[in-house]
């Protein structure tokens, strides 16, 4: 009775249905990270760069605009220390952004980057972003956050402008650390 | 050999026939639709008239958001579903579905799955409000508490989906008559053995998207949180990634049953029946290559947007050709329009219609005018009542006869006709321009300019809704007291297994499998 061709089309379908959930959940999001890493859609920078060439391109120049958002009812202070600068392709640039925590109470955030346009994003490298860790703030205390970054001399010609725009998620109560490795 | 039906209650809770089965899936669904449809009433009562009158737009947002839960999953997937079960056996010789105890399973998951959903009605915080597609962060983050509910009832939902499409495919695959060969399968059969596997594909997916909410939300994980490194749009490409052959999941039995309808009372075969079930296969894989065309202005490349923008034009060549393929079945026909004619030959228009707007929104530049107003209202009301809708309409009308041995009263189903059709137009067509005009979908007040096509909108909503009334009507009547029928044909011009079976069909049908030539 267990190889009547029911039963055989029924594990078939049971197994195909088992096999598109497994895809959805453990496939698809991991693939769609991939597709953004590799084509930069979707705008999210890479990890920590190390810089490996000192050489600077100085007859391109670019200018890197900064932008900063708050998520949701994040109540902290947040700007960049200058909101625009044009820098060579290859040369480290320094800049920092400016956080303060206006509430009563020590809080933690988490810095998500994006960058915009999307050809520019694999170009764009920090070799130090306060974005990569969590940023706890004492109640009432201000802190100035170190950024560094090379614009790679591969950039596009066609790029000129580039902007990057950090948002910060309020992180106090969540139970877990999150695993910021994407940013 | 052959015993009725069980006595009492127990009959419908523990039946395994087909028929009683496909019975309580098309009553469910019709109670499903009348509720969808008391909701989609509240909404156009609100927008009568611009200014808040009847609700508050708290409630308003659950209304647009369970009007749309309800009649996808609730009306128009059961509907179908129903009539699978009734004819899928019928058609191919099959005494049963292959798994009956499962059909009873699937079918009986079903009212708690819309209990889970609709008791959300009566909860703190409000059943859910985030629109249809519960895009992330407002389902997740912005939800209120009871979304765990609709993510619940929304598993038990695709449990049930996932069962019936196996049940479908093992039937189909495996019990059709000696001498049935696959390309001599009725349209109806093919359109949901296609059916049947797209859903076995998607509702997992959407079961996916759903399961990676729950986590979010209660587990403290980030799928579609970007501060923990997730990405919201993310939740946009797994929905939509079930999303689209999910309209496709809707209207490929409709042109099952059209495809029967139009033979019938053309007096002709079908026109390129082999190429019907090329164009239904084609736009079948299609459906699961195009679906960002949803998303045009999350920010995609350009590429992404040209490939989309194309893909999704690619759709119109296999849908034309089935059109063309019902225009060339009725050319020179012997038409006759009763009632079920009459609602096949407004599936075509109006489907086509819907069709074109379709394409109009798969223009990509164009798309960021029509995105999320009240053009894409039309456009999709045009595909899924006028296509859907409809065709279950005109389904129940052809084969009631046959089911109950009762004929429907002819007039009042061509009055229910024509109420019904006017008030489609009414209703769906004056939302093409309020939306070309800039009116966005999904808000419970309007700027005063659109004001008189709101007016005419609500006017044809009611009307319509009236009419399906009518037509619950007329079937309780005809089931009650409509005029006995005997003969296998109710219709001389209809071909087919179920017609060669007495009418009313037995309660046990092809014990013995008829052979085909």
């Amino acid at each position: 009775m267990s190889t009547s061709p029911v039963k055989k089309t029924l594990v078939k379908l049971l197994v195909g249905a088992a096999g598109m959930f497994i895809f959805a959940i453990f496939v698809m999001p991991p693939l769609y990270y991939v597709l953004c890493d590799l084509t930069g859609i979707g705008g999210k920078t890479g990890g920590r760069y190390e810089a490996q060439d000192a050489s600077v391109d100085i007859t391109r120049s670019i200018k890197v605009q900064f932008i900063t958002t708050n998520n949701g009812s994040m109540p902290w202070d947040f700007s960049p220390k200058v909101t625009e600068i044009v820098v060579h392709p290859g040369e480290p640039t320094a800049v920092a952004f400016y956080a303060r925590n206006r509430t009563s109470k020590d809080m933690v955030a988490q810095a998500v980057p994006n960058v915009s346009p999307f050809s520019a994003t694999k170009y764009f490298h920090k070799t130090e972003c306060f974005c990569f860790n969590e940023q706890p703030l004492d109640a009432w205390s201000e802190t100035d956050m170190p950024l560094v970054f090379i614009v790679d001399k591969d950039i596009p010609k066609s790029v000129n402008t580039i902007t990057l725009s950090y948002t910060l998620f309020d992180i106090t109560n969540r139970e877990d650390p999150p695993v910021a490795q994407l940013n | 050999m052959a015993h009725g039906p069980a006595k009492g209650i127990g009959r419908w809770l523990f039946t395994t026939n087909h028929k009683d089965i496909g019975t309580m899936y098309l009553w469910f669904s019709f109670a499903m639709f009348l509720m969808g449809g008391f909701f989609a009433m509240v909404i156009r009562a609100e927008l009568f008239q611009p200014g808040m009158q009847i609700v508050k737009p708290e409630f308003f947002n659950q209304m647009t958001t369970m009007h749309g839960l309800v009649m996808v999953f609730g009306a128009i997937m059961p509907a179908f579903v129903g009539l699978a079960n009734w004819m899928i056996p019928l058609q191919i010789g099959a005494p049963d579905m292959a798994l009956p105890r499962m059909n009873n399973l699937s079918f009986w998951i079903l009212p708690f799955a819309f209990t889970l959903l609709t008791a959300t009605f009566f909860m703190e915080g409000g059943a859910p409000n985030f629109g249809w597609t519960f895009y992330a962060p407002l389902s997740t983050t912005y939800a209120p508490p009871t979304v765990n509910y609709f993510i619940f009832g929304v598993h038990l939902m695709g449990a049930s989906s996932i069962m019936g499409s196996i049940n479908i495919i093992a039937t189909v695959l495996n019990m059709r008559a000696p001498g049935m060969t696959l390309m001599k399968m009725p349209m109806f059969v093919w359109t949901w053995l296609i059916t049947a596997f797209l859903l076995i594909a998607v509702m997992p997916v959407l079961a996916g998207a759903v399961t990676m909410m729950l986590m979010d939300i209660n587990f403290g994980t980030s799928f579609f949180n970007a501060a923990g490194g997730g990405d919201p749009v993310l939740f946009q490409h797994v929905f939509w990634f079930f999303g689209h052959p999910e309209v496709y999941i809707i209207i490929l039995p409709a042109f099952g049953v059209i495809s029967h309808i139009i033979p019938t009372f053309s007096r002709k075969p079908l026109f390129g029946y082999s190429s019907m079930v090329y164009a239904t296969a084609s736009i079948a894989f299609l459906s699961f290559i195009v679906w960002a065309h949803h998303m045009f202005l999350v920010g995609m490349p350009i590429g992404g947007e040209l490939y989309f923008m194309y893909a999704t034009m690619l759709i119109a060549v296999p849908t034309a050709a089935k059109v063309f393929n019902w225009i060339s079945t009725m050319f020179r026909g012997s038409l006759t329009f009763e009632t079920p004619m009459l609602y096949a030959v407004a599936f075509v228009i109006l489907f086509t219609i819907g069709g074109f707007t379709g394409i109009m929104l798969a223009i990509a530049p164009a798309d960021v005018q029509y995105h999320d107003t009240y053009f894409v209202v039309a456009h999709f009301h045009y595909v899924m009542v006028a296509g859907a809708i409809f065709s279950s309409t005109a389904a129940v009308y052809y084969w009631l006869p046959k089911w109950t041995g009762k004929m429907y009263n002819e007039t009042m189903g061509k009055v229910q006709f024509w109420i019904s059709f006017i008030g489609f137009n009414i209703t769906f067509f004056p939302q093409h321009f309020i939306g070309l005009a800039g009116m966005p979908r999904r808000y419970s007040d309007y700027a005063l300019q659109f004001s008189d096509w709101n007016m005419i909108s609500s006017i044809g909503a009611f009307t319509y809704g009236a009419a399906q009334l009518l037509f619950l009507f007329n079937v309780v009547r005809t089931i009650r007291s409509g005029t006995p029928v005997s003969e296998p044909k109710t219709w001389e011009g209809a071909e087919g297994l179920e017609w060669t079976l007495p009418t009313p069909v037995p309660y046990h049908t092809f014990s013995t499998p008829p052979t085909i030539k």
